[in-house]
């Protein structure tokens, strides 16, 4: 008895697996040609402060975060108590992008749930964001200590995603050599 | 009953209105530069709504990237350098024409293999059925034939 009769069975199994793990995927997690490449350098005013410059220097030399964020971003609000949570354990410093923001709406959000970044960078424009490949605010990159770009997560960060993703890329990444 | 009449061919005559969607007022050198710029926000995808392309998208970050293309394209630069900025940023994924390389070998070649495939097995299948038939009559059936051939002469 030949099995040939099988074959559309076979192949009809093989498309449901391919097509059910299409669907578990997220869209949205578009692939950062950014990975492993240099931070694309900027030099914009700071939020608090803008006759001083923060630049993409401030990435050298440390294990550190790119978080990008605005005051009229919904998930940004969502994620905003981990990334304070995250700043008071004081095991990686968070820099921010003010992406397209007005000043004065930052400063108040900022001042109203607590301020977790070292210092954030104000893009009004967008340019910086455009540099950086950003497209779904919030994004969050992890950079070493050469500056190199090792990691991004699009969207809003969640708890499992500090804990079993960034924490552990972080601890990694401070143990190569600078 | 008249004016919902004219309502319905009110309703119908808004749906012939051609949808302008997030265009900006843009000056071009000359048509030429228009056509390409045109063109290029057509074949570049929306990071946001992912299914529209930067024409179509009336999302910020296109309307930003519609300018970034129109400030290259007006700059004098190429086509293909105002497709490497957006690459250079957002990958292959912003191109509605992915480029050929071994990541996307199986997607270009895909469905000339299925073809391929496809014709391979028609042609097997007919293969096997022409020789499962035997052309020649048995003895057996070469006696029949005469019975039913005397059977329509009589």
């Amino acid at each position: 008895m030949r099995l040939t009769f099988l074959i559309p069975l076979v192949v009809f199994v093989l498309m449901v697996v391919l097509l059910g793990v299409g669907l578990t995927l997220n869209p949205r997690e578009v692939p950062s040609p950014f990975i492993g490449k240099p931070a694309p350098a900027f030099s914009v005013p700071q939020l608090h402060a803008p006759d001083e410059a923060l630049t993409s220097e401030v990435f050298r030399g440390q294990v550190s975060l790119l978080n990008v964020w605005a005051s009229w971003c919904v998930s940004c609000r969502q994620e905003h108590p981990l990334l304070v949570e995250l700043a008071k354990t004081d095991r990686v410093p968070i820099y921010g992008l003010n992406y397209k923001d007005e000043r004065n709406a930052a400063l108040e959000w900022l001042a109203r749930l607590g301020n977790p970044y070292r210092s954030s960078a104000f893009d009004a424009d967008g340019r910086i964001g455009i540099d950086w490949g950003v497209y779904g605010v919030p994004e969050t990159f992890v950079i070493d200590r050469k500056g190199i770009i090792r990691h991004k997560f699009t969207g809003p960060l969640t708890r499992e995603a500090i804990d079993d993703i960034l924490l552990p890329l972080v601890q990694q990444l401070k143990g190569e050599p600078g | 009953m008249k004016r919902s009449v004219r309502a319905c061919l009110l309703v119908l005559c808004c749906g012939c209105v051609p949808v302008a969607s997030a265009t900006e007022i843009r000056t071009f050198k000359d048509t030429t530069e228009q056509l390409r710029y045109e063109q290029l926000v057509e074949e570049l995808r929306c990071l946001v709504c992912q299914n529209q392309s930067l024409a179509d998208s009336d999302a910020d970050l296109a309307r930003d990237l519609r300018d970034e293309v129109y400030q290259i394209i007006r700059s004098g630069k190429s086509d293909e350098e105002a497709v490497q900025f957006l690459v250079e940023r957002y990958g292959d994924f912003v191109l509605y024409r992915p480029p050929v390389k071994p990541m996307t070998w199986l997607l270009w070649l895909g469905p000339f293999l299925a073809l391929a495939g496809g014709l391979l097995f028609i042609r097997s299948r007919t293969r096997q059925h022409a020789a499962t038939r035997s052309p020649e009559l048995n003895a057996a059936e070469r006696e029949r034939l005469r019975q039913l051939e005397g059977d329509t002469r009589k």
